[in-house]
């Protein structure tokens, strides 16, 4: 009974975040435009055709592109800023140490609105750029914080005198750090990297009040500004499906190639 | 063949000092150590030993004092320019990579000379080095892995191997660089007690075979006996004796040795005169001389250099009842109460070969040269400091009730017996507060020295065994302090 009554809840949990998404899923192959459901249209590939065949498909084409561009190039750099800063805090003094971990989470923990609207006032006033540097800049302190928080854990579970040990072996710092703080790391940076990716791909508010008049489109704030003309293309429906498939396949896949890596880090068969 | 001090001073440390947040860990220890010497720093844990091997490898600088290796100091060289290398309590062997990649690791990074000369854009000669080549690399690699009974393991991933393979691997791969000397922390702590007893044997005969120099902590005195040619003993930062094991054990230097190093009886007594020493109520002919008449001193007996004989027998010097008898393999172990003048009972333990009865009156005989005497390191508290108002005197940081009228600001010697200190359970039950850093029993009390928070250490005798590192709370009793001033403090000037 009362695993009949956990496993019910569990559906019932499962089915009010997945059901919308589920929806447009099933929704992509009846041709939708607006934002209704219907089936009235009949089952079809319309909605997959017109991500090739509208009138919008260019703007459409640039706007992944760029959001690909952007994610790319923020999480690369946040993931370097991110697992150079984390090893760094690590080595800090134990007071120091707690009170840059609690400042790394400020930028997570604090509104996103304040922290888009802050951006702008800082790109404005110190006359820093436009579009595409704004962007990235912004895109790179949102992410670098989250970073730093997957590769943290790693750090502390690694047995100190092995960084020694390279030293010892005539590893100079840097060396060591390359040849075997990084590599046993690895695992985290990679979580972190997964992390900062999906994240930047996400973002709407920092980018839509940053990308300034240049008129630089990701894919969120091109829905946006779409959806305010003329009602939705009909492609969306076919780009979201995607997307979430997409998404789910690398999620699976990073989970099960972070599970290997973190048993070679390891080691191998720890029993 | 070379005996060892005709060899040269491969490490020596001159006046080492090392600070932890302004709290001392290793206090102004001097010491060298000859190439080719089995050397180990035995201690209890926190005595600095460690601390003390770090700052030969780098990993730490001294606070104050010099590291000098061949002669030259090498206090400023990072770790990575020494030519030592370090055996890790916890092997720290490198989880990404094989077992070959962990030995070959410092070899991948090592230069060697060419014996080609060349000429930099100065003008100024200097030698071409190289790297090994791949070849060099393995063949050494198979050496080490063949000393170390690994062979064949050389792509074996480190996670699956053994604790003591794993530990064969990080000796491998601190030994095959060659270095001039090799520092082991505790490298066998984490092994079972019988991998332990083969890895000891292992380790002194590579030891012998290859002559490096090996720099060993332990905490173990069973395993620093048996694999050492010298054995620095610590404590508290500080050392308390440096010889050979047979000497450590003959000979201690000092009440803290003989206890930390096997078992041993030991006890209070005095020097009458010459080869006369006084213990338990009884004068016995011993080995020493030079004492000061009736000088305390602290009088070690090892529980193998006493004899059980018949309570009739003439060869009996004492008489007690044998409380217990414990078989311990090799030996009988026996705890037997001998009551001394003052009507108090001493334990006195022990070892001896022959099963014995409980409960039965014995007799016990020593020999002269049993007996190992040592100057008391100190028979009373004494303290300088200030009286703080008339009749108050300030002690550690604690205002104490004395029978003095010398007015406040007065420099003043207070002098307290170690039996007059009363330890309290409760440090808030004490004026001032402290930790137990030491105690040892000495026959029918304890000893303990209690360090306050100000570093003075007071000598405790008391009827309690405290534990060590716990914190109590010291009181000194009004009557018992005795209080002297000083003068002459113009004429210092």
């Amino acid at each position: 009974m009362k695993k009949a009554l956990s496993i019910a809840y569990l559906v019932i949990v499962a089915l009010f975040l997945y059901a919308p998404i589920l929806l447009i899923v099933f929704f992509s192959f009846f041709g939708q435009s607006g934002v209704n459901f219907s089936t009235q249209a009949g089952f079809s590939f319309d909605s997959y055709a017109a991500i090739f065949s509208s009138p919008s498909s260019g703007e459409l084409f640039t706007a992944i592109a760029n959001t690909l561009i952007i994610a790319a190039i923020a999480s690369v750099i946040s993931t370097v800023l991110g697992a150079v800063s984390a090893i760094g805090i690590f080595h800090l003094g134990k007071r120091m140490k707690k009170f840059v971990n609690n400042i790394n989470q400020w930028p997570i923990i604090s509104s996103e609105i304040v922290t888009a609207f802050s951006f702008v006032l800082f790109f404005s006033t110190l006359g820093i750029g436009n579009g595409w540097v704004r962007l990235i800049i912004s895109h790179v302190t949102f992410c670098t914080p989250y970073v730093v928080l997957a590769v943290m854990p790693r750090l502390y579970q690694m047995d100190g005198n092995i960084y020694e040990a390279a030293l010892d072996l005539g590893a100079s710092p840097i060396r060591a750090l390359f040849s075997v703080e990084i590599p046993m790391l690895l695992p985290g940076i990679i979580s972190g990297f997964t992390m900062a990716f999906t994240m930047s791909l996400d973002d709407f508010i920092i980018t839509q009040l940053n990308k300034g008049t240049t008129g630089i489109e990701t894919l969120s704030t091109y829905l946006y500004s779409d959806g305010a003309k003329r009602g939705l293309e009909p492609f969306w429906f076919a780009v979201f499906s995607i997307i979430f498939v997409v998404v789910l396949l690398i999620i699976l896949f990073s989970n099960l190639s972070k599970k290997t890596m973190t048993k070679k880090a390891e080691g191998g068969a720890k029993v | 063949m070379k005996t060892i001090t005709e060899q040269k001073k491969i490490i020596e440390l001159k006046n080492i000092s090392k600070f932890y947040d302004g709290k001392p860990v290793v206090k102004n220890i001097s010491f060298f150590i000859r190439q080719g010497e089995f050397v180990t720093f035995l201690g209890p844990s926190g005595c600095g030993k460690t601390t003390t091997l770090r700052m030969i490898a780098g990993f730490e600088t001294p606070t104050e004092g010099q590291v000098l290796m061949d002669g030259v100091d090498i206090t400023a060289i990072p770790p990575h320019r020494r030519s030592v290398n370090t055996v890790f309590q916890r092997y720290a062997l490198f989880p990404h990579l094989t077992v070959f990649n962990n030995i070959a690791f410092g070899l991948k990074l090592q230069r060697i000379p060419t014996g080609q000369m060349k000429k930099d854009f100065r003008g100024r000669e200097y030698e071409v080095m190289r790297k090994l080549t791949k070849a060099e690399i393995a063949e050494k690699v198979h050496n080490a892995l063949k000393m170390v009974d690994l062979e064949g393991y050389d792509q074996r991933n480190v996670g699956s191997l053994s604790g003591g393979q794993m530990q064969r691997v990080a000796i491998a791969r601190a030994l095959v660089n060659e270095p001039k000397v090799l520092l082991l922390d505790e490298p066998l702590g984490a092994l079972d007690l019988k991998m332990r007893k083969d890895m000891q044997i292992e380790l002194m005969n590579m030891h012998k075979k290859l002559g490096i120099t090996f720099i060993y902590v332990t905490h173990d005195q069973e395993e620093a006996l048996t694999m050492s040619d010298s054995i620095i003993v610590m404590r508290d930062g500080e050392i308390q004796q440096i010889a050979n094991p047979q000497k450590i054990y003959d000979e201690p230097a000092n009440a803290f040795v003989a206890d930390f190093i096997g078992e041993s009886n030991i006890f209070s007594g005095s020097m009458p005169e010459d080869l006369r020493v006084r213990i338990l109520g009884k004068s016995f002919e011993c080995v020493d001389k030079g004492f000061k008449k009736n000088e305390p001193v602290d009088v070690i007996l090892r529980p193998e250099d006493i004899t059980l004989v018949p309570t009739d027998s003439d060869k009996a010097m004492l008489v007690g009842n044998i409380q217990t008898s414990v078989f311990k393999g090799d030996h009988f172990q026996t705890t037997v109460i001998v009551k001394d003048d003052e009507d108090y009972d001493n334990e006195v333990l022990v070892h001896h070969t022959n099963p014995c009865d409980v409960e039965k009156p014995i007799g016990l005989h020593i020999s002269p040269d049993a007996f190992h005497i040592m100057h008391k390191a100190r028979i009373i508290n004494e303290i300088e400091t200030e009286m703080w108002d008339e009749g108050i005197v300030e002690i550690c940081g604690g205002k104490f009730e004395c029978n003095s009228s010398l007015p406040s600001g007065t420099k003043v010697k207070v002098k307290i017996d170690f039996d007059d200190v009363e330890v309290m359970d409760n440090e808030e039950d004490g004026e001032i507060g402290g930790t137990v850093v030491n105690s040892i029993y000495k026959g029918n009390y304890y000893q303990c020295i209690i360090r306050t928070d100000t570093y003075y250490d007071f000598f405790v005798d008391t009827d309690d065994d405290w534990l060590k590192g716990d914190r109590v709370g010291i009181n000194l009793p009004k009557d018992k302090i005795i209080i002297e001033e000083i003068k002459g403090e113009e004429t210092d000037a």
